[in-house]
C-alpha cells in the first residue's frame, strides 16, 4: 500500500536549543493503526504536532497525501484530525456549536446531519444544547475526537488517547478506533500504555529521545523479540533449585511451589524437551504447566533501556 | 481564501458577544453615557460653550472615540487571548487556514463589536445633547479605521501577553489615560501653552479631534494630520501582525 503520510528528515530544535526531533523518517500506510511509543519526553507530541502544523520545523519535510505540509498547507491539513493529549475546550461554548465550528474552520459547509451522527456515534448527542463546562472528564474527550472527525479527516491523530481515563471509557475508545479503521480512517495514536499498542495497532514504532529506534509490524515485533516463559506449578515445594537442573537457569518462586524457565521461541533450540527429561531424572513432579509470551511491555522496556 | 472558517469564527466571536451582552455592550454603554450625562451636567454648568459648541455635546465625540478605542482593542485582545489560555487555539493552529483570515476574523468581529457600542453610544447621546453631524461619511470613516486600527492592536497584545494582567495593561494604563489627556473634555486650546505642546506627542488628540471635525466642523489639528495617524495607527499594526505572522511568535514554537 502506498503511503499516505511521509517523513523525511524531520528535526525539530526548540528556541532554547533542544533537539526534540532528530532526523525522524516514518511512512504510514494509508488504512493502517500505527502506534508510536516511547517514554515521557520521547518526542512523540511533538512529532505529531509539526505534522499537525502546530510547530515550525527546523528541516526536513512533510507529504500528506502527496501534498507538502508546508507549501501546500491547505490540502494537507483538509486530511489531518487532531485529537491533542491535554483536553483544551471553550467552557462556554455549546457542544454542538463547537463540532460546527470545526468543521468551518477545514472550510466545510455546515452539515446538520453528519454532525448528528458524530454526535450520536459518540453518544454526546442529548449533551448538544449544553455548555461544555457541564460535560464529564470522559465526555469532553469524546468531544475532542466528534470535533476532530467534523471535517470527516482521513488520518486521525489521537495523542494519548486514554490517559487518565477509565477502564470502560478506555474500550470505547478502542471500539471507535476499530470503527474508523474499518472506515478506511489511518489512525496514529501515541501512547505509552503498551496494551494500547498490543490492543489496536497493526504496526508500531518506538521513539526515543527525539529518534524512531524502530518501526515494526506488531506481530513480527512481538514474534521476533517474544521471550516465552514456562512455569511449572510443582507437586510438592523444593527450597532450593536442585543441582542437576541449575544448568537451565530456572527461577524458583518464593514459596518453592513453581519454576518459572525463559525460552526463546526463535531459537533453534528450546531446550524444553532436555529440561522435561531432567525434571523426570530428578524425580520432580510437577501437575500443571503453563506459557506466557512476552507482552511488549517487556520489549518496549528493553529497547528504550538499551537506546 | 477559507470563507467558511472565517465566518466560523467570525460567527463565534459574536455568539461570544451574545452570551456576555451586559459585559461587552451594555456595560460600555452606560459608562459612557454617565460620562457625558454627569460631565456635561456638571461642567457644563460653568463651561457652557466651547468654541460654540455645548459643553455636553463637546465631551461626546471624545467620548465615543475612547470607547471605540478600548471596545476594539479588548475586544481583540481577549478574543485571541482566550483560545491561547484554555489550549483550544491549537485547532485554528491546525486548520487549513491562514494567519490571515484568522487575523481577518478576530479584528472584524472585534471591530463590528466595537462599531455597535459606538453607535449605540452615538443614538443615547442624541436624546441627552444637541448632536450634530456635519460630515456623516469622514465621521464613519473615522468610526470604522479607529475600531480596526485598534482591534489589530487588540490582537497584537493578545498574542504578546501571557496573563490576564498584560491584557489589562494597555485599555487600561495606556489608552485611557491618553484618551483623557487628548482632549476628549476639553480643547487643547484652554490648555497653558507649554501644555499644548505637550499634548501634540498624544497621538489620540490626533483621532479624537479628526472624530469632533467630523461633527462640528472644528478640530485641534488639522483633519489631514488626523488622518495620517490614523493611517499611521494602522500600518504599524500590521506591519507588527505580520511579523508576527513570519516568525510564528507566541503561536508556533
Amino acid at each position: 500500500m502506498a503511503p499516505i503520510l511521509t517523513i523525511r528528515d524531520l528535526v525539530k530544535t526548540y528556541e532554547g536549543g533542544f533537539q526534540a526531533l532528530k532526523s525522524v523518517s516514518l511512512d504510514i500506510n494509508e488504512g493502517e493503526v500505527f502506534a508510536l511509543l516511547g517514554p515521557n519526553g520521547a518526542g512523540k507530541t511533538t512529532l505529531i504536532s509539526t505534522i499537525c502544523g502546530l510547530v515550525r520545523a527546523t528541516s526536513g519535510t512533510i507529504r500528506v497525501g502527496g501534498h507538502d505540509a508546508q507549501r501546500d498547507y491547505r490540502a494537507a491539513r483538509k486530511m489531518i484530525g487532531l485529537v491533542p493529549q491535554e483536553m483544551p475546550t471553550a467552557p462556554f461554548e455549546l457542544v454542538e456549536d463547537t463540532v460546527a465550528f470545526s468543521r468551518g474552520l477545514f472550510g466545510l459547509k455546515p452539515d446538520r446531519e453528519l454532525v448528528e451522527r458524530i454526535l450520536k456515534d459518540l453518544s454526546l448527542w442529548e449533551k448538544r444544547k449544553g455548555p461544555i463546562m457541564a460535560l464529564s472528564g470522559g465526555m469532553k474527550r469524546r468531544l475532542l475526537v466528534a470535533k476532530a472527525l467534523a471535517h470527516e479527516p482521513k488520518i486521525l491523530f489521537l495523542d494519548e488517547p486514554t490517559a487518565g481515563v477509565d477502564v470502560e471509557l478506555r474500550r470505547d475508545m478502542w471500539r471507535l478506533v476499530g470503527a474508523l479503521k474499518t472506515r478506511g480512517v489511518t489512525i496514529i495514536l501515541t501512547t505509552h500504555y503498551i496494551e494500547e499498542a498490543e490492543e489496536m495497532a497493526d504496526r508500531v514504532g518506538v521513539i526515543n529521545k527525539g529518534e524512531i529506534i524502530l518501526v515494526e509490524e506488531k506481530a513480527e515485533l512481538m514474534r521476533k523479540l517474544g521471550k516465552k516463559l514456562l512455569t511449572l506449578s510443582l507437586g510438592e515445594p523444593l527450597d532450593r533449585v536442585p543441582d542437576a537442573l541449575v544448568h537451565h537457569d530456572l527461577i524458583l518462586s518464593e514459596d518453592g511451589t513453581s519454576l518459572t524457565y525463559t525460552y526463546d521461541t526463535q531459537a533453534e533450540r528450546t531446550g524444553i524437551t532436555a529440561l522435561m527429561s531432567d525434571l523426570a531424572k530428578a524425580g520432580i513432579r510437577f501437575h500443571d504447566l503453563q506459557t506466557d509470551q512476552s507482552s511488549l511491555e517487556d520489549i518496549f522496556v528493553d529497547l528504550v533501556k538499551r537506546g | 481564501m477559507n470563507f467558511q472558517a472565517m465566518k466560523a469564527i467570525y460567527l463565534t466571536e459574536m455568539a461570544r458577544t451574545r452570551r456576555t451582552v451586559m459585559q461587552s455592550v451594555i456595560s460600555p454603554v452606560i459608562s459612557t453615557v454617565l460620562y457625558f450625562v454627569v460631565f456635561g451636567a456638571a461642567i457644563g454648568s460653568r463651561i457652557t460653550e466651547v468654541d460654540g459648541v455645548s459643553y455636553g455635546a463637546f465631551i461626546v465625540p471624545g467620548l465615543i472615540m475612547m470607547s471605540l478605542m478600548i471596545q476594539s482593542l479588548s475586544n481583540a485582545s481577549f478574543g485571541i487571548y482566550f483560545p491561547q489560555f484554555t489550549g483550544t487555539i491549537f485547532e485554528i493552529l491546525s486548520a487549513p487556514v491562514s494567519f490571515f483570515e484568522v487575523t481577518l476574523a478576530y479584528v472584524g468581529a472585534a471591530a463590528t463589536k466595537a462599531i455597535l457600542v459606538g453607535l449605540i453610544i452615538l443614538t443615547t447621546a442624541s436624546f441627552f445633547v444637541p448632536l450634530q453631524i456635519q460630515h456623516p461619511v469622514w465621521m464613519m470613516a473615522f468610526f470604522v479605521l479607529t475600531s480596526v486600527a485598534f482591534a489589530l492592536i487588540g490582537f497584537i497584545i493578545g498574542i504578546w501577553a501571557d496573563n490576564f494582567e498584560k491584557l489589562q495593561f494597555v485599555p487600561l494604563l495606556v489608552v485611557t489615560p491618553l484618551a483623557f489627556l487628548g482632549g476628549s473634555f476639553y480643547s487643547i486650546a484652554m490648555l497653558p501653552e507649554f501644555w499644548q505642546k505637550v499634548t501634540l506627542f498624544n497621538p489620540v488628540l490626533y483621532l479624537i479631534s479628526g472624530f469632533r471635525w467630523s461633527f462640528y466642523g472644528q478640530s485641534d489639528v488639522s483633519l489631514w494630520l488626523s488622518l495620517l495617524v490614523t493611517m499611521l495607527f494602522l500600518c504599524g499594526a500590521l506591519s507588527v501582525i505580520y511579523w508576527i505572522f513570519k516568525t510564528g511568535y507566541r503561536l508556533k514554537p
